[in-house]
């Protein structure tokens, strides 16, 4: 079965300083895929390659059978990937319900139609009661659901979600991770994830992918990599749960 | 034409464009470490510009004598106008500040309208009529004063800048902010040191400018925009891009006026304008991009 | 049709119903109960509050700072009158000749200022520079008579020719009254609209709008566009009511920061600050002036002092504008705010 997402040799550089350096690697559709690495390691240099944030320089992102590198966020996104942001971005002014219904409109013309699907995910995201309250009011964690929810009203195939549990409590986390392991379950959206919380990794992903100074250094089950020693040398006071 | 009409009109534009450039500095020193787009800019070289009327036709007093005196009175304006009315604004979203200077701009035109009525007012100093030949040039006598006048004062604010205790705490701030504090500088102080010198400037500019132009409450705004057009096609941040900015707008503008008619040099101003915004936002000289 | 109604009054309450049905009437009625002078008062109100709607499209919607928006205004005084005195076509004609116009003007300034990202200051600067180009180059533009002025014929007003509007302060008021209505419920409908939405989504966050999928540019280009042309209906009503053009204050930026004092000091980005806005701008303003001649006084620009003082004053004291503050204390929901 061909993979959702293949990227082929994709690199960056920044006026010398190599990020990310032919990094190669498939997600396969239905998967929850981590990637991991310690802090500079590209990861987000490598997220936003995918998600249209950043140009590649070199190598191949195809996504569902077309290519997607160079392609503009907007573009990408209607293809069918989904993204959130490392320091969360609400629309601040707007409800939490109107946040949503702006992904939600994306494939939808109706603005009663796209309103009654962000109730949907808001209920599912457990923000339904908070719907009428401006975005910019929630808390963090809340205001992290909040950009999931928006994200997957656009309807993605794919779901890039950037430390979407830096900054959580324990039982945040554990809420958070329930809850996409809920939908990858129920809705079989793949999640592509970077995470630090090694917490979060060990109880979500089903395969992960080590980046260190932007080489791929080690790929596999989340057990297998933990033990991996190339990972360990480079990726020390990894915690494990 | 003959070459000599196109060489002492360009001369000429030089000259003006010195003072131009003096004034343009001011606004990229306030841009620069300020960060605050001063769009009254224009309007407070009108104060310094009937200052300078006002003394001249009061007491006869030399404009270009005078330019240090109202350089000190813009100084003491633009430090008190920053450290009460704008410095509050610095966390302000940007087009908060914008529109607070725009008001500003507005009273102060009208204010000047009030007080001075619409029509012109000239300088004529006793040198007004008089020029220097130089070979085949014939420069008038008052844009030499102007523009020597325009390096004098320039050289003396690099010279501050680069050579002071104070200016390098000046630059320190506007590259590092949290830097600044953190090396226990008053930075709301140095802010407004530096709003009330980027005022001088203007203030210096404006009076070597009666020598050159007549006055009405009305040119502010059009000085405002043409300060503006000059310092982001010299280069946002860039102080000798000022004065390179304000030398080439002073040149185009004068041949402009020749070449086509007097009243559509700003056309090109602005034509140069749209020009750098899109195809060169940092400006010739610009380090920061835009 | 049904729809369209639920559309326009979905969730507001019956209390600002009840208020927008005053304010309606009173404004229908007033010509016959007030005299000229007000009735001229009162249309200034609304030609602010339009052209406030207008600009509000661009800023309170999409957050794109335009200071130059004279010159769309403008463009449709000069394209409706030029057709007029040379070729005798009406206004309403004359208005959608203006309306492309100013639409392709507005496109060519979001079009060169999104393509190559001009945003915030740096747009507004741009902006002006436009308008002022035109103020220049209308100036020596001899197919309207360039700094000289063009002026239209002037009938006398006892028969009002609606078609050519020509007529009373009257025919105007209602003509005026009519469009600003129509400017509020078009405004209504498309903040309520999916366009609605992904310029609010533009406005708040750029970059998080275009990870969820809206083509930024496109959405940008409509409300520029759409600004313009709504605003050159104020052109054309501006070239016949008053009868004369000068490129010197048609297109100057003195016009540009009227029309949005409205809308800043009401409320940007709301529906009813620009309406609002207007309204006590103007009838401030008026009283001051009236206030002056009374004490003998002729001051030039007494009024843009005053105006500023008010820029200044709600800038720094009430940064959102007067009507979130009041709805705030009357619980009127607003729909874009």
């Amino acid at each position: 079965m061909t993979a959702l997402l293949s990227l082929t040799a994709v690199s960056k550089r920044f006026r010398g300083l190599v990020a990310v350096d032919r990094v190669s690697f498939d997600v396969a559709e239905g998967a929850l895929f981590a990637v991991i690495g310690p802090n500079g390691a590209g990861k987000t240099t490598l997220f936003n390659m995918i998600a249209g944030a950043t140009i590649p320089d070199d190598g191949a992102i195809v996504f569902a059978g077309e290519p997607i590198g160079g392609l503009p966020a907007d573009a990408v996104c209607r293809r069918g990937v989904a993204r959130t942001f490392q320091l969360v971005r609400p629309f601040p002014a707007l409800s939490v319900e109107d946040n949503v219904v702006v992904g939600a409109l994306l494939h939808r013309r109706s603005v009663d139609a796209a309103r009654d699907h962000a109730r949907e995910l808001l209920r599912r995201l457990d923000l339904f009661d908070k719907r009428r309250r401006r975005a910019a009011t929630l808390t963090l964690p809340d205001r992290k659901r909040l950009e999931v929810a928006r994200a997957l009203a656009t309807g993605p195939r794919l779901l890039l979600l950037d430390e979407v549990m830096a900054g959580l409590r324990p039982t945040e986390t554990d809420r958070m991770v329930a809850t996409l392991r809920e939908l990858n379950r129920e809705t079989g959206v793949t999640i592509l994830l970077i995470e630090h919380v090694m917490r979060a990794v060990m109880a979500l992903a089903s395969r992960v992918l080590v980046l260190d100074h932007g080489v791929a250094i080690a790929e596999g089950a989340p057990e297998a990599i933990v033990r991996d020693p190339a990972v360990v040398q480079s990726y020390l006071g990894a915690e494990t749960a | 034409m003959p070459f000599d009409v196109y060489l002492n009109v360009a001369v000429g534009g030089v000259l003006t464009g010195l003072v131009y450039g003096l004034m343009a500095l001011g606004l990229s020193v306030i841009f620069g470490v300020v960060r605050v787009v001063n769009f009254a800019h224009g309007e407070m070289m009108s104060i310094a510009m009937f200052l300078a009327v006002v003394l001249f036709s009061a007491f006869h007093l030399d404009p270009l004598i005078m330019m240090v005196p109202i350089a000190a009175v813009l100084f003491v304006f633009g430090y008190v106008l920053q450290s009460g009315l704008i410095n509050p604004f610095i966390t302000r979203p940007e087009h908060s500040q914008f529109l607070l200077l725009v008001a500003l701009a507005i009273i102060i035109v009208n204010v000047l309208l009030i007080i001075f009525g619409p029509d012109a007012r000239t300088v004529q100093t006793a040198y007004a009529f008089d020029s220097f030949q130089l070979g085949p040039l014939l420069v008038d006598a008052t844009k030499v004063y102007a523009g020597a006048a325009a390096i004098v004062f320039a050289a003396l604010l690099f010279a501050f800048f680069r050579f002071t205790l104070i200016g390098t705490a000046i630059r320190a701030c506007a590259d590092n902010y949290t830097g600044a504090l953190v090396v226990g500088l008053n930075v709301n102080r140095l802010y407004a040191l530096t709003f009330g010198i980027g005022a001088a400037c203007v203030g210096a500019a404006g009076a070597m400018m009666t020598l050159i132009v007549d006055v009405t409450p009305m040119i502010g705004p059009t000085y405002t925009l043409l300060a503006f057009v000059i310092v982001i096609t010299g280069g946002l941040g860039s102080m000798p891009g000022a004065l390179l900015g304000g030398i080439l707008i002073g040149l185009t503008e004068a041949l402009a006026g020749l070449l086509f008619t007097p009243s559509a040099k700003s056309m090109f101003a602005f034509g140069i304008l749209v020009l750098v915004l899109l195809f060169r936002p940092q400006g010739i000289l610009g380090k920061r991009p835009a | 049709m049904s729809t369209f109604a639920a559309r326009l009054t979905a969730d507001v309450s019956r209390r600002t119903m009840l208020w927008l049905g005053a304010l309606f009437a009173a404004l229908v009625v007033a010509p016959w109960v007030v005299n000229d002078y007000f009735v001229t008062v009162l249309i200034l109100i609304l030609y602010l509050a339009f052209t406030g709607q207008a600009w509000n499209i661009m800023m309170g919607f999409t957050g794109q700072l335009s200071l130059g928006h004279a010159i769309y205004a403008g463009l449709g005084a000069y394209v409706a009158a030029a057709l007029f005195t040379r070729y005798g076509v009406a206004p309403w004609f004359g208005l959608l000749a203006a309306m492309p116009v100013a639409a392709a003007c507005g496109a060519v300034i979001g079009f060169l200022a999104f393509r190559f990202g001009v945003t915030g200051v740096y747009f507004a600067i741009l902006t002006i520079a436009f308008a002022e180009f035109a103020r220049i180059g209308f100036d020596h533009l001899d197919i309207v008579n360039a700094a000289a002025g063009l002026f239209l014929p002037v009938a006398q007003y006892a028969h009002n020719d609606l078609w050519r509007l020509r007529g009373s302060p009257t025919m105007f008021y209602y003509v005026i009254l009519a469009a600003t209505i129509a400017a509020f419920v078009l405004c209504r409908l498309l903040i309520t609209s999916r366009i609605g939405y992904f310029w609010l989504a533009i406005r708040e966050d750029e970059e998080a709008a275009r990870a969820v999928g809206i083509d930024t540019f496109r959405y940008k280009m409509y409300a520029v566009t759409i600004s313009a042309a709504v605003t050159s209906f104020a052109g054309v009503f501006y070239a016949f009511f008053y009868n004369n053009l000068f490129p010197e204050q048609v297109f100057n930026i003195s016009q540009s920061i009227q029309m949005i004092l409205g809308p800043v000091i009401g409320g940007v980005g709301t529906l009813f600050g620009p309406i609002l806005g207007a309204f006590v701008l103007t009838s401030l303003a008026e009283s001051l002036n009236s206030a002056l001649t009374a004490m003998g006084l002729d001051l030039p620009g007494a009024e843009q002092v005053f105006y500023g003082v008010c820029l200044l004053v709600v800038v720094a004291a009430l940064p959102e504008g007067i009507w979130p503050w009041l709805a705030q204390r009357f619980g009127i929901k607003d729909a874009a705010s």
